[in-house]
């Protein structure tokens, strides 16, 4: 019985079911499955076949995003019971993301800052044509471990490295990751402004995501 | 709505009938074939017998008009029906009989031989675009006088798909149905549920050799559909103007249907052709020519204008390399056959006019295949009403590619092409080693004849077919069959 709850977890993420994806949670919680185990055993395992299905081709875009609300719909049902027990899914990050001032591209970064919610990461999601004292002032007032910047322009692409030169100025480089995105921006550009990571789409951001992170803990 | 394209006026497809129908009766059709000259003289047509030219009259095409099917469907070797001539269907085969192959290592022309055509089948049957096999090419390690039954032969080995063929000869016509029969256990099998085409070709202008005749004839008598397959060269062998060429054109077809129906009445024949406009600089024939385009498609129309089944050869390229020529023509002449509703088009992966098979070529052409076929989906309403309830739960937010809705739809709104059309990012681009459309491409060809399996055909089935064609071989000097892959 909750091996069948949480399949059908797994399977609503991967068919892309979400009020199935929030319904079964909701049916594992009353049948007494621990939340960790339901995040374990069904959400987790559904994400990653996701993820692994996008990657080689098979899955599209929406498959993505549809399947990461569900999952982010069945975390929100799960918080409070989490609370309750004292218990905490071990979170890889905090993470402030937002698309660069002067530049209003929303698509690619709410896609990445979804996913990175989806895998625990505790999300601040700024929006569009965020001003760099914006980003400085939401990893203070958080304590955010990572930076997500998307830029879509070459003419915006500078602004990520005025916020790496702002971080700097604050002093808050050593304590802060920062990773960089958007159709004009590269690895090699990435390395040219200081930047810690570039990843070329969503699950590959998650990735760089989870490896920053972990060497942010190690330090 | 599915979008159509329509070249000529209701009134101008009557004309070009009316007046083909008058060119048979003057000048009349040259016949080189007494088989149809007596089917001809016998329904009234009047023969002279020295010029082997019959004049037909009005009432004997429209007899057989009125005889000839409308459509008809094709099985595949399951036994399940593949492909419907008829109405507005659109299915795409390969171009065929093609001499040479385009080597995929030097990208040089050279003579294909078994183990090419092998390979080109199994790719075809990877394909989803494309809806029938052909017989591609003529392999180079057989003897010419069995060409044409030896690839029917090897196709038959590795296929599930139907085919479209055609025979060189009198006699192998007989042999490649012997093949067929084979297959599906019976004549009358074969005839319930056909699974080949053979293509039969008028010479232009206005004559019908033996060979292509007695083919014509023998699939009719053996409810075997054949396609016409009429080749006006305007301004060379047809006049330039191309309304006129497609007079010619309906004259030769005329004919064949006529001929057709003689020898059995009810029989399938299809309305096809491969036109071309003449090259006035090289004395070509350029298949990519947008006037070749115009006759095929006019063609077409007169076609479903008699209630036929219709074919046409598009979707070709007349470029020597797998360059931009080479992609632009063969787009153009894909989607107007789509939009013309031709049932039968063939042409995907083939270049040099109609001389040269490629597999990257093939691999590509299933791209534009597929873009043709999502085109005459048209635009549908899918929601009722068409936006409303969506834009207003959503309002001003960009957020569609979150939902359930776009889920929903977006893989039967758009077509996703396979990774041999390049939409990565400069840099994601880059990242996957920076290559050519014919680069991916190759690595596409390779990855689906890696995953082709061959179907489970009975070892019997297999020893019967081998035996078929290796007493034909040996009429013609050759002992053993080349050896099969597996």
């Amino acid at each position: 019985m909750s091996s069948d709850l949480l399949a059908q977890i797994m399977q609503s993420l991967i068919e892309g079911d979400p009020d199935l994806t929030v319904n079964a949670t909701r049916q594992a919680l009353a049948a007494g499955l621990e939340p960790l185990a339901i995040i374990a055993g069904g959400l987790i395992p559904g994400m990653r076949i996701v993820g692994e299905r996008f990657s080689c081709g098979e899955y599209f875009l929406p498959n993505l995003i549809v399947s990461a609300n569900g999952m982010k719909q069945a975390m929100q049902l799960l918080d409070p019971e989490l609370k309750a027990r004292r218990q905490a899914v071990s979170s890889p990050g905090s993470v402030v993301i937002g698309t660069v001032h002067g530049d209003i591209h929303e698509i690619g970064k709410s896609l990445v800052a979804t996913m990175l919610s989806a895998h625990g990461f505790e999300v601040h999601d700024l929006g569009v044509d965020v001003p760099a004292e914006r980003f400085i002032d939401t990893v203070l007032t958080t304590r955010a471990n990572l930076i997500g910047m998307s830029s879509l322009l070459t003419t915006t692409m500078n602004m990520q490295k005025k916020v790496i030169e702002a971080l700097i100025g604050a002093g808050l480089r050593e304590q802060v990751k920062v990773m960089v995105g958007g159709a004009p921006v590269s690895a090699r550009w990435a390395e040219e402004i200081g930047a810690d990571g570039y990843a070329e789409d969503a699950v590959g951001a998650v990735d760089l995501a989870i490896r920053l992170a972990a060497a942010r803990g190690r330090q | 709505m599915r979008p159509r394209l329509t070249i000529l006026s209701d009134a101008m497809v009557q004309q070009i009938i009316t007046e083909a129908i008058e060119l048979l009766q003057d000048p009349g059709v040259r016949v080189h074939n007494e088989d149809a000259l007596t089917l001809l003289a016998a329904a009234g047509a009047t023969i002279d017998h020295e010029k082997r030219v019959a004049r037909i009259p009005e009432k004997v095409v429209r007899a057989a008009l009125e005889t000839a099917p409308r459509e008809f469907r094709l099985y595949d070797l399951n036994g399940h029906p593949a492909v419907h001539y008829g109405g507005d269907s659109v299915q795409f085969d390969p171009g065929s009989a093609a001499l040479a192959i385009l080597d995929s290592r030097t990208q040089e022309q050279r003579t294909p031989v078994t183990a090419d055509f092998v390979k080109f089948v199994k790719l075809v049957e990877m394909l989803p675009q494309i809806d029938a096999q052909s017989t591609a090419m003529i392999c180079g390690d057989v003897p010419a006088e069995i060409g044409d039954l030896y690839r029917l032969y090897l196709a038959l080995n590795y296929m599930r798909k139907p085919i479209i063929t055609g025979a060189f000869r009198k006699d192998t016509w007989w042999t490649m149905r012997e093949l067929l029969v084979a297959v599906a256990g019976s004549a009358a099998k074969l005839s319930e549920k056909p699974m080949a085409v053979f293509d039969v070709c008028p010479s232009p202008p206005l004559l019908w050799s033996d060979l292509t005749c007695q083919n014509l004839i023998d699939c009719a008598r053996n409810d075997i559909p054949s396609e016409l397959v009429s080749m006006p060269l305007a301004g060379a062998t047809a006049p330039v103007t191309l309304a006129a060429a497609v007079v010619q054109h309906a004259a030769e077809s005329l004919s064949g249907v006529t001929i057709g129906q003689l020898a059995k009445a009810g029989s399938p024949i299809v309305w096809g052709g491969s036109p071309a406009a003449f090259d006035m600089r090289e004395g070509t024939t350029p298949m990519g020519d947008v006037a070749t385009w115009l006759i095929d498609c006019a063609y077409t129309q007169v076609g479903k204008a008699l209630g036929l089944p219709t074919h046409a050869y598009l979707g070709m390229s007349d470029a020597k390399i797998i360059d931009a020529q080479c992609g632009l023509e063969s787009a153009g002449g894909t989607l107007l056959a789509a939009l013309a509703g031709v049932n039968m088009v063939s042409g995907a992966g083939m270049m040099d006019f109609e001389s040269c098979q490629s597999f990257e070529k093939l691999v590509l052409d299933a791209e534009i295949i597929g873009m043709a076929k999502r085109l005459i989906g048209g635009i549908e309403a899918r929601d009722e009403p068409i936006a409303l309830n969506l834009m207003r739960k959503l309002g001003h937010r960009a957020e569609y590619l979150a939902e359930p809705h776009t889920l929903k739809w977006f893989s039967k709104e758009l077509y996703i092409p396979s990774e041999i059309i390049d939409r990565s990012s400069l840099e994601g681009w880059k990242r996957k080693g920076a290559k050519s459309a014919f680069q991916r491409a190759s690595e596409r060809v390779d990855q689906l004849v890696a995953k082709y399996q061959t179907p489970p055909v009975p070892v019997e089935l297999c020893a019967e077919l081998r035996t078929i064609t290796r007493s034909a071989a040996r009429k013609f000097g050759m002992e053993r069959l080349p050896a099969l892959a597996d």
